[in-house]
């Protein structure tokens, strides 16, 4: 049973009290209709993956009902850290990709 | 190399036991790597080595290579719960592992090696009204294309199970169940080792051991694997890695619509027969049978994040074992001997991925998830064939990739449900 620690409810709570949301920092397209099928494809289904550190989404689904997002590792499932959706992860930092990526 | 044949005896065993039992005679030998093959497949798990048995026999190439970097069939084909079944909705899928089961009926014989393949009948249970048009809506669909099937009312199920609780006061009410005849189980090891063996006496070098560090390729085809024995070439290269499949995408600098998650099972201490069928809910998260050896087989739902460590949540096999036990009240008592993970590779739509990519020569059979066992002889068919002309066989390209773009999905939730 992994601990997570909420950010919003500043509060470590257990893994039921949450569901998971998959990769983080994903943009929605700011220009659908100009998008091609490849570029829908890549934004809908295809996913990173990584084994070893993930940056991803969590939603405390029984508690505050807000989404923040998790850098974990996916091997010892080690929370390396949480933070605010909106915010740049400490841990592994993601390159750069435009001043409103989440 | 070690083909020479020691004879069995107390005193081998003894022998044997000083080298911590890694000394005895194979099955299959243990070559040292070429320098290129014509084919190499990626991952000795149940896919791989058939489609490395089918390059032999069926296509003629024996020139290939099995890198496996574990034990062969150490990966999720020693971790499943083997229930066989085709009863899949869509066409493309019911074909696919309908194929598949057919293969299954006759694999015993064609490999000479018991696969202990017993057709004692898949149910899949039906707890609600939208279940139970799901499920006569799928039977029917089965029907239509050749594949058995039944729906069954609450009394023919408990004929069928006489240990599961139909009463109309159950926690989970049994309204009906879908029943294909024709499903069961096989054993896990045997699959693998059955196509392993016959694959290494047509000349295919099965190399354990050895992992697949890097993908090399020259102006957009690949021409070899670099491995931890170093590199290996090869113009035809195809991944059949399960949950690993999306860091051997990395290796090339592609993605997959690929998620890894672990996935659990667990078995019970031996019991007397007592249930001589697989019954599976969806509703629930809980498929269950017994195995030859007289334990209970119990699969979980799958993990609710990405993880590659092989072990999975306690709290997802406590919910399994709250089901189980409501549907069979009997099995309250039993106590259970081993749990374990393995981690699975789930698509979008529950279906595999049997596809060329994006560079020459590298090819990918993955995204089988929570459901690929049974897949197994066909899998490795259709991908043998694929491998071989370089093309896709009609089975699989409904399968390609390429669906993620042009939106062709083939939607299996229903029918793969929960893992199985
Ligand atoms: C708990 C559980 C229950 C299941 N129950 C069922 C069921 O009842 N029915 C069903 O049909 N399916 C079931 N499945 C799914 C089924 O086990 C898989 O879909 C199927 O076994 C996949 O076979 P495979 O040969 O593709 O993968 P695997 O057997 O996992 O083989 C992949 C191999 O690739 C190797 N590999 C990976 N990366 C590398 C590398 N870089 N270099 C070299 N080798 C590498 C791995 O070591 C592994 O041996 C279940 C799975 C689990 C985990
Ligand atoms: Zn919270």
């Amino acid at each position: 049973m992994l601990h997570i620690y909420c950010p919003h409810c500043q509060q470590h709570r257990e893994e039921d009290e949450f569901s998971y949301s998959g990769e983080a920092h994903i943009q929605r397209p700011s220009n659908p209709e100009i998008l091609t099928d490849k570029d829908w494809g890549d934004y809908l289904f295809f996913r990173k993956n990584p084994r070893g550190l993930h940056h991803e989404m969590w939603y405390h689904a029984a508690g505050c009902r807000r989404y923040f997002n998790a850098t974990r590792d996916t091997v010892s499932y080690e929370i390396m850290e949480t933070y605010p959706v909106g915010t740049r992860p400490q841990i592994a930092p993601l390159p750069t990709i435009g001043d409103d990526a989440t | 190399m070690s083909t020479k044949k020691n004879p069995y005896s107390a005193f081998s065993l003894l022998k044997n036991a000083l080298s911590y039992h890694e000394n005895w005679q194979r099955a299959w030998r243990n070559p040292t790597p070429k320098t290129d093959y014509d084919i190499i497949i990626v991952g000795g798990g149940g896919h791989g080595l058939a489609t490395a048995y089918y390059l032999a026999t069926v296509h003629g190439i024996t020139n290939v290579a099995v890198l496996e970097k574990g034990y062969l069939g150490g990966g999720n084909t020693a971790r499943n719960t083997t229930i066989i079944r085709s009863n899949y909705l869509w066409d493309e899928a019911a074909q696919l592992y309908e194929l598949s089961l057919k293969l299954w009926e006759g694999l015993t014989q064609e490999l000479n090696f018991n696969v202990m393949f017993s057709q004692r009948g898949v149910l899949n249970l039906g707890h609600n009204l939208q279940d139970m048009r799901d499920i006569e809506r799928r039977v029917n669909a089965n029907r239509l294309n050749g594949i058995d099937g039944e729906v069954l009312s609450p009394a023919d199920i408990k004929h069928i199970a006489p240990l599961l609780n139909v009463s109309p006061d159950a926690r989970y009410p049994v309204l009906g169940a879908s029943w294909q005849p024709r499903g069961g189980t096989a054993r896990h090891d045997a699959v693998a080792w059955g196509y392993a063996r016959a694959a290494d006496a047509l000349g295919v070098d099965l190399i354990q051991q050895t992992e697949v560090t890097g993908l090399r390729r020259q102006k957009g085809a690949i021409v070899g694997v670099e491995t931890t024995h170093g590199f290996i070439g090869a113009n035809k290269v195809g991944c059949v890695t399960a949950g690993n499949s999306g860091v051997m995408a990395a290796m090339a600098g592609l993605k997959l619509p690929i998620e890894s998650r672990p996935l659990q099972a667990l078995v019970s201490e031996p019991l007397r027969p007592c249930l001589d069928t697989v019954v599976m809910s969806n509703a629930v998260h809980g498929y269950i049978s017994q195995s030859d050896k007289g334990d209970l087989v119990i699969g979980a739902g799958v993990d609710g994040y990405n993880g590659y460590g092989q072990r999975g949540s306690f709290h997802v096999i406590e919910h399994t074992l709250q089901a189980i036990c409501e549907l069979f009240p009997a099995f309250s008592r039993v106590r259970m001997n081993r749990q374990w993970g393995g981690i699975v590779d789930t698509c979008p739509d529950a279906c595999p991925i049997i596809s060329k990519t994006s560079v020459d020569g590298l090819y990918f059979n993955c995204g089988w998830g929570t459901g690929g066992f049974k897949a197994t002889p066909g899998s490795g068919f259709v991908f043998a064939d694929t491998l071989a002309h370089g093309r896709p066989h009609p089975l699989a390209e409904p399968f390609a990739i390429d669906r993620f773009y042009s939106g062709a999905l083939i939607d299996e939730h229903g029918a793969a449900g929960v893992a199985h």
